[in-house]
């Protein structure tokens, strides 16, 4: 039976995992490639590194990041943050990661998608869509918008026809985030998750809002998520993707229980 | 060990040559010379993407040099695309013939409420006697990223349920293929690779 998958999310600044509310205030939390292995070895699924480093010369460090953390990592591993060109991607494919994660990139040039995927397969190529209901629309979760620059800017399109649109241009899956919930540890967005994930025939990873056992069953089975992020749950030893795994299985989502 | 990795300018071979090396194997990669397949020990046939990428093993002369390997009892692996082309061909690329080791075409999976791709960490139910998935328990787990796949016939090692069965692994004397990714599989797939490092020239299955 295919298992939902729970993703590791590490954000990544200047080489080191860092920890911070809406990406203020960052606090070390660790060195990405032990962090990784770590969380591996406890039972996630995936491991996501998300590069947050805005400098030119941070992508040197990207890389070298990403060619250490890939070393010992044998589950699938994706790299986001930074992505503006089929170029960018090459180079962090070539550094080891699986799969790339672009967002305001494809917004801004929806063709890049299709340029990856032709060169690397649709299985490599993630969009990440950061949404946020639309209160004054007649119905806020199917006009949900999509926003850029970390959700502080809409950009006037809406979250369902950009997923459908980046479907068809070959995307491999869909990462999409809640704004609203994104830091709230008050669960997932579940409508908003079930509207894009029955809009597309693609995967759908939902994230922001993780913070009991229960969002998760919660987002595996209204959600309709194929798999879900976990970013700070996973930090500081909080909850291992073991222990979350675990609980899962027992009120019935099947998961990978690593041996 | 040393392995031969074909690389047909499919995809991202980062991944299998990072895990095999892992493992202690010596790689070679070739994208057509002929000689280092014709001097391999072990083959290894990755690919994610189009099955229409193998055409390029056919204008290369590779297909016919992988041909004559296999008939010499040269171990071969091939993983994901790599498995599907070791049949008659796949309705992906219809135009395009495989090697037909295996005699059925590979098809998509059928329309229905189900996503395609199947995306994911899937089981195997393992058919006894397979070598290349000895030591591999019920329960474990393996990654899968595919729209096309292998039907279950008499050569089928693992069958995997995603909407209906289909084979995640095939197995006939020294020609082995697995549908699932095991450089991204965790330790069962490391187990799945060591299986095939570890490989006996001419061994019968047990």
């Amino acid at each position: 039976m295919l298992t939902k998958r729970i993703i590791a999310c590490l954000d990544v600044h200047d080489g080191r995992v860092v920890k911070g509310v809406q990406f203020v205030d960052l606090i070390d939390a660790g060195d990405p490639a032990t962090q990784a292995a770590r969380h591996a070895r406890e039972g996630a699924d995936e491991i996501v590194l998300l590069d947050i480093t805005a400098t030119h010369e941070g992508r040197a460090t990207l890389l070298d990041t990403v060619r250490r953390t890939a070393r010992e990592l044998f589950v699938p591993f994706c790299v986001g943050g930074g992505i503006r060109s089929a170029r960018d991607a090459e180079q962090v494919f070539e550094a080891g990661a699986d799969k790339v994660s672009i967002n305001s990139a494809a917004l801004a040039d929806p063709s890049l998608i299709s340029a990856i995927g032709s060169s690397f397969g649709a299985q490599a190529v993630v969009v990440a869509i950061d949404a946020r209901r639309d209160a004054q629309a007649a119905d806020p979760v199917r006009d949900a918008q999509v926003f850029v620059n970390g959700g502080r800017k809409p950009i006037g399109r809406r979250v369902v026809e950009w997923a459908r649109e980046a479907e068809q241009r070959g995307a491999g899956e869909i990462l999409l985030t809640s704004m609203d919930c994104d830091g709230t540890r008050n669960g997932f967005d579940c409508e908003l998750t079930a509207a894009v994930s029955e809009a597309v025939r693609i995967p759908v990873i939902a994230s922001g809002g993780a913070g009991t056992v229960l969002h998760f069953a919660d987002v595996f089975a209204r959600g309709k998520a194929d798999a879900a992020l976990a970013a700070s749950i996973f930090h500081f030893g909080v909850s291992s993707a073991r222990s979350l795994k675990e609980e899962l299985a027992q009120s019935g989502v099947p998961v990978r229980i690593p041996c | 060990m040393h392995i031969t990795v074909i690389d047909y300018k499919a995809g991202n071979l980062t991944s299998v040559l990072k895990t095999l090396s892992h493992l202690g194997a010596e790689l070679t990669v070739t994208d057509g010379d002929l000689s280092l397949v014709e001097s391999a020990e072990r083959i290894v046939l990755p690919g994610v993407g189009h099955f229409a990428a193998t055409e390029r093993l056919d204008k290369t002369g590779l297909t016919s040099g992988i041909r004559s390997a296999i008939a010499r009892g040269v171990p071969f692996l091939g993983i994901c695309v790599g498995m599907q082309w070791l049949y008659s061909g796949s309705t992906e690329a219809p135009e395009q013939p495989g090697l037909g080791q295996f005699a059925e075409p590979c098809t998509r999976f059928p329309e229905g409420p189900e996503k395609v791709p199947h995306v994911g960490w899937n089981s195997l139910d393992i058919k006894s006697g397979s070598r290349l998935l000895a030591g591999i328990e019920p329960g474990e787990f393996v990654y899968f990223t595919h729209s096309y796949k292998a039907p279950v016939t008499a050569e089928t090692a693992a069958v995997t349920n995603y909407i209906e069965p289909f084979a995640s692994a095939v197995e006939r004397g020294n020609v082995m293929g697995v549908q699932f990714h095991p450089e991204k599989s965790g330790e069962t797939g490391l187990k799945v690779l060591r299986n095939f490092l570890n490989w006996r020239l001419g061994g019968e299955s047990c």
